[in-house]
């Protein structure tokens, strides 16, 4: 088994794809059966949501306010998943509930480990 | 009450309180000189009482004899010491045991902690706290463990070696390590309640006693301020939902009764509303720990109504605790619940990603899955079920199930 990282990133900007209340409560249910469904096949390593909230340094030495505000995709969290092959991951990824949000994304990237590259 | 049953009833509330007095004066290191000293006391108690009766007052006896026996044993080791190890001095503080009702209490908690310490093994911790904490025999062990009485001689011995020889301190962790020391202690005490809950052992009485100690030693815990945490009172919880439902899980030939075939009125109220109070009192400080989510799922299966928020909560909660801690009945039992809010359909897909072939209850599970929409394929998953399934009362439960079907 092999870990891979799952990156979620949404889109907070553009104003039309913004849900409900309601629809975020929906989502977020949908979200933890999601993750659910992974524990339960012992496939879940570790993950985290992020707060809106972020600042960026930059090489000059200035701070911006971030997320980056000019990406319309910012990172909203990620999993740590064991899978078989990569194959297995991007299964897994691809029923990712955000998706069924527009401009949403996953990305899978397989996690280096000691003397495994 | 007769000499003949006021001897094990006294060995099993007064073992534990004079071991661990003993032991906390001479050092874990004299373990065995202190169980020595308080089976020796039994022994006497049980010729002199033999002879001359009952006296007024049994645990003060057996204290004061315990009491003299001790200082004999130190003034062994102080000869000892002297004679042999001219260079160590005396044994240092007055020589008196202190068998005061809080010098008990103290030293029973402290030899929780010193029991259940990293250094041994989970499996060694509660065998050691069933020996020292609740006074079991080691003929109780070995069958509460579907063991023999030299095997766990032999694993009870090393574990003491191992204490003496890291020489654990019989008292209470400092503030910093009380945290971390208090999870193996829950952890044991877990152990010895799933011991007696889940048990193959046929000895239905003997697994009662296991939950009850597992209940006594939380109890300990929670009457001490510093151990009174959230994560204590959340797994006393939880052993006091589990334990609601302790007559009514087994028929009178000791095989398990389904839940959803339990007779309700066999629940024991009292416990269920205990388990309540322990489960408001762990809500203090907003921590979940795994003992939280299972005793919230606990409770929610003291809920005889079926409704969709039992079942959606009960989802989320096998959902956290999945990702806190795995493990197969878990995946099982929130695959049962996916079905009950999200619908057969969906839980037959995410079951069949389980892949615990090597469980028969995976296959009852996709059996009962299968009931409504597929018999052939159901009846397929209850054979196999049947044909892993070892012990006869689960066989009996899978046949009736196929021939409802058929």
């Amino acid at each position: 088994m092999e870990e891979y990282l799952l990156l979620m990133r949404l889109d907070i900007l553009t104003k039309e794809n913004q849900p409900s209340p309601e629809q975020m409560q929906e989502y977020m249910k949908m979200y933890r059966d999601w993750v659910g469904g992974i524990a339960a096949q012992g496939k879940f390593v570790k993950g985290v949501g992020l707060s809106t909230e972020g600042r960026v340094a930059h090489t000059d030495g200035v701070v911006t306010d971030g997320p980056f505000a000019e990406l319309k995709e910012s990172l909203a969290g990620f999993i740590i998943v064991k899978a078989e092959s990569f194959e297995e991951a991007l299964v897994m990824a691809k029923d990712c509930p955000i998706l069924g949000g527009m401009g949403n994304s996953v990305e899978v990237r397989k996690v280096q480990q000691n003397g495994n590259r | 009450m007769e000499t003949g049953e006021l001897i094990p009833h006294l060995f099993r509330t007064e073992y534990r309180k004079i071991v661990s007095v003993l032991c906390k004066r001479f050092g874990i290191a004299y373990l065995d000189t202190a169980e020595d000293v308080t089976s020796d006391t039994f022994l006497t108690a049980v010729q002199v009482w033999g002879l001359q009766g009952i006296p007024a007052n049994p645990s003060a006896w057996l204290y004061q004899v315990a009491r003299n026996k001790a200082l004999n044993q130190l003034q062994r080791q102080k000869t000892y010491a002297q004679k042999v190890l001219p260079a160590v001095s005396a044994q240092e503080g007055s020589a008196e045991i202190d068998l005061s009702p809080q010098n008990i209490i103290d030293s029973q908690l402290e030899m929780m902690f010193a029991i259940c310490h990293p250094s041994i093994s989970a499996e060694a911790q509660v065998g050691l706290a069933l020996r020292i904490l609740c006074g079991f025999g080691l003929d109780e062990i070995a069958s509460a463990f579907l063991s023999n009485k030299e095997t766990i001689n032999k694993r009870l011995s090393r574990a003491k070696e191992k204490l003496r020889n890291e020489q654990v301190c019989i008292s209470m962790p400092h503030a910093g390590a009380l945290k971390e020391r208090l999870d193996t202690v829950l952890m044991t005490i877990y152990l010895l309640f799933n011991e007696g809950y889940y048990s193959q052992s046929q000895n239905q009485i003997l697994r009662k006693e296991l939950c009850w100690e597992a209940m006594r030693l939380c109890t300990m815990l929670i009457e001490h301020e510093p151990t009174n945490q959230p994560v204590a009172n959340a797994l006393m919880a939880l052993m006091c939902f589990h334990a609601s439902r302790f007559d009514a899980r087994l028929d009178q030939h000791g095989e398990i009764v389904l839940y959803e075939d339990q007779d309700t009125t066999l629940w024991n109220t009292d416990l269920i509303s205990k388990g309540g109070y322990f489960l408001h009192a762990a809500m203090k400080g907003g921590l979940l720990s795994r003992y939280h989510l299972e005793a919230a799922i606990a409770y929610w299966n003291t809920q005889k109504e079926d409704s969709t928020q039992k079942w959606e909560e009960i989802l989320q909660y096998y959902n956290q605790l999945l990702m806190m801690a795995y493990s197969p009945i878990a995946a099982l039992n929130r695959t049962y619940a996916l079905s009950k809010v999200r619908g057969a359909a969906l839980a037959i897909k995410e079951g069949e990603k389980l892949r615990l072939t090597d469980m028969h209850i995976y296959f009852a599970l996709l059996g009962k899955l299968y009931e409504a929409s597929d018999k052939k394929t159901a009846l397929m998953h209850y054979q196999t079920a049947y044909n892993k399934a070892r012990n006869v009362g689960d066989k009996n439960a899978l046949l009736k199930k196929m021939e409802r079907l058929s």
